[in-house]
């Protein structure tokens, strides 16, 4: 009996032994790709993101050093509260260390306070509210491809420039529709315009046609449209046929993906005006990228900025955590070291990760082409104008961040 | 003043969608007592029936306006012979659960094929009569300006939906159809061939969503889910007008489509849930709508 009970203890120590020494060099990762899968936005998230993790995995490399990594994947259907059960069923259960893409502001309000909870990590590469890096900011949290303010910094001020000083909105009335409103509002105040008037619809409306009269009649210069996917198709076809552009009111795209473009179709779509931070036709490195991408999508589609962003973040990540030797499954420690070592891939040049979880990369202004001016499928967008990464973002010193030090 | 005409019109316009929809619907319960939940999936295969003619064999809107309704409405009968002739005489659930069933696959597939964004289908700019290209363009009325395809909507659906209410309210064939639904087995010893009629009908109904999905597909991106999403507000819709109410239904589709675009220009946040107040407002004074009969 003795021996028996003195041998328990020795296996008990030794099995604590070594369960310690494995997660000083734990390689394991657990990568949890949450988006739309089935709905509105599915196109320019949903499957494409998990391709973009898978080839990120593979393009990384630590398959061959050691490193086991498994993705998993789910449909959050737009809705915060099965985003937060997926959330917490992952940590808990799956053992995730890290979301990608979680695309809808409201979603990802809800899933950055689980994570910052239980510390995990969250790259987001989908949702545009500026709040996930201001007053909503987490230690937890980097916010990859674009936010709102940027959008409005962006396509709000070019717009103004060229003359477009009074402004209407068409907004979709939920967290992501607010925060794109309130921030355009403000540039567009501060670069000397002026917004007259605005209208709230639902998500997922398929009528704009009453909306469109409204701004129509409010004479504005510019109509704001901050809503995206297929409110933002709906309403710029329907925009078309209210005859809107051709009565001499401009239509603005805060928020557009190459996805919108092409189930416009040229015709409709030419001329509009928007902002994005990734397009398949940049560089040698983003078209490399793009046609291994396209090869393996259903329909030969090219990747979103979404999309390409679960690409980019999840290759920092990796360069970080091979950096630090293992897996210390603590979202916190991972987070603040991506912080402090520059990114740089091919799709987002070089590039740093800010105090307040912003990512900083150049913003591009693009223009629709004519259908003339297309050489085929996907040849989509002029470039019109480049913000520097240092001026694209809100400035440091109005972050209401509590993480900032001022 | 000028933009509540505006707003009046505009609402007409979603109207005769509701009204073609809920017609559809009505007279398929009316006739088959089926709940047809895949009214809204085989809506969104009458636009990409439509989008299929143009892309893959360049047969332009005006051939689609009557080959989808056909093509779809075949389908419909294929799915009526081979499945939902079964459930005749069971329980309403059984059907609503199969045609929902249907509807997510249905659903499902096409979404597997063309993803979510949907497809592009223009207006017809053919044949040029006078100054107009097609339907393109539109006519200032001095209170707004009305895109003709909008008009052509308005006019074509009210055509189409008195014509059916016709058919089966003034006609011998209707009558056949409704002595049918009240009566099979003596309408049977008649010699008149009830299955078959049955077949037809769901074929007309399912017709009729096919030709509102190519009259909306030049309006709204040709998506796998715009059915999804108009479907419930159609079958509001129904129930506000009476379940197989053929008029009840197309007058209130128009009517709601009206109130639905006051709502937009009033109160814009509650312009999708109006629908259903109103209809737990009918449903409390006159549970069978209406326009319903008491069953």
């Amino acid at each position: 009996m003795k021996h028996r009970i003195s041998a328990l203890f020795l296996g008990i120590a030794l099995a604590l032994a070594a369960g310690g020494g494995a997660m000083a060099q734990d390689k394991t990762i657990k990568i949890g790709v949450l988006t739309d899968n089935s709905g509105l936005y599915s196109d320019l998230g949903g499957a494409g993101s998990t391709l973009a993790a898978q080839m990120a995995v593979e393009d990384s490399g630590l398959a061959a050093k050691g490193w086991k990594i498994d993705i998993v994947s789910a449909d959050h259907q737009n809705k915060p509260d099965i985003g937060t059960t997926i959330a917490r069923q992952w940590i808990d259960v799956e053992k995730v260390d890290i979301f990608m893409d979680v695309l809808n502001s409201g979603v990802a309000l809800a899933v950055n306070n689980v994570v910052k909870e239980k510390n995990a990590v969250m790259i987001n590469t989908g949702a545009a509210t500026s709040d996930l890096t201001n007053a909503q900011c987490s230690p937890n949290t980097i916010h990859w491809v674009y936010d709102t303010y940027m959008l409005a910094n962006s396509t709000g001020q070019a717009l103004v420039k060229a003359g477009g000083d009074t402004w209407y909105f068409l907004t979709a009335d939920y967290a992501f529709g607010h925060a794109l409103e309130r921030d355009t509002t403000a540039v567009v105040v501060k670069s000397g315009g002026k917004v007259i008037g605005g209208v709230k619809h639902p998500l997922n409306s398929s009528d704009f046609s009453s909306f469109l009269l409204q701004a129509q009649a409010s004479k504005a210069k510019i109509i704001g449209m901050a809503n995206a996917g297929g409110d933002t198709t709906n309403t710029i076809k329907q925009a078309s046929e209210f005859g809107i552009v051709a009565g001499g009111q401009k239509l603005a795209g805060l928020l557009l993906f190459i996805t919108d473009v092409h189930s416009l179709g040229l015709k409709v779509a030419q001329g509009l005006n928007f902002t994005e931070t990734f397009y398949w036709d940049l560089n040698d490195g983003t078209r490399a990228f793009s046609k291994r991408f396209s090869e393996r999508t259903k329909n030969k589609a090219m990747p979103s900025m979404v999309q390409a962003g679960v690409y980019s973040g999840l290759i920092h990540y990796f360069k970080t955590l091979e950096a630090m030797g293992g897996n210390p499954h603590d979202g916190a420690k991972v987070v603040a070291k991506m912080k402090e070592t520059p990114t740089d891939d091919a799709l987002f040049g070089k590039g740093t990760i800010r105090a307040d979880g912003r990512k900083i990369h150049p913003a591009y202004l693009f223009e629709v082409k004519k259908p003339a001016e297309s050489k085929g499928p996907w040849d989509y967008y002029k470039l019109i104008g480049t913000t520097p990464g240092d001026q694209a973002f809100r400035p440091l010193s109005e972050s209401a961040c509590p993480l900032v030090k001022k | 003043m000028q933009a509540l005409y505006a707003q009046l019109l505009v609402g007409l316009i979603n109207g005769s969608f509701y009204a073609l929809l809920s017609l559809g619907l009505a007279v398929i319960f009316g006739m088959l007592n089926i709940i047809n939940f895949a009214h809204g999936a085989l809506y969104m295969m009458g636009a990409f029936c439509a989008y299929f003619l143009l892309n893959l064999t360049g047969i332009g809107y005006w051939w689609a306006l009557i080959i989808a309704p056909v093509a779809v409405g075949i389908f419909g009968m294929i799915l009526e012979r081979t499945m939902l002739q079964w459930l005749a005489g069971l329980d309403h659930l059984y059907g609503l659960l199969l045609t929902f069933g249907i509807a997510l696959i249905v659903q499902g597939v096409f979404q597997n094929y063309f993803g979510s964004s949907g497809l592009p289908y223009a207006i017809p700019d053919y044949p040029e009569i006078g100054g107009f290209r097609g339907l393109q363009g539109g006519m200032n009325l001095g209170f707004m300006f009305l895109p003709i395809y909008r008009g052509w909507v308005v006019v074509f659906s009210l055509v189409v939906c008195l014509a059916t209410w016709f058919l089966i309210e003034k006609t011998r064939l209707g009558a056949y159809l409704r002595a049918a639904t009240e009566n099979p087995t003596l309408v049977r010893a008649f010699g008149i061939n009830v299955p078959r009629m049955i077949t037809l009908t769901y074929g007309l109904g399912v017709g009729l969503a096919a030709l509102a999905g190519v009259l909306s597909a030049p309006i709204n991106q040709v998506r796998p889910l715009m059915g999804a999403d108009l479907i419930i507000v159609v079958f509001a819709v129904v129930v506000i007008g009476g379940m197989g109410s053929i008029m009840g239904s197309i007058i209130t589709g128009f009517a709601l489509g009206v109130i639905e675009g006051l709502t937009k220009y009033f109160y814009p946040e509650a312009s999708n849930t109006v629908v259903f107040v109103l209809m737990v407002l009918v449903l409390l004074v006159k549970p069978t709508g209406l326009t319903g009969r008491a069953a």
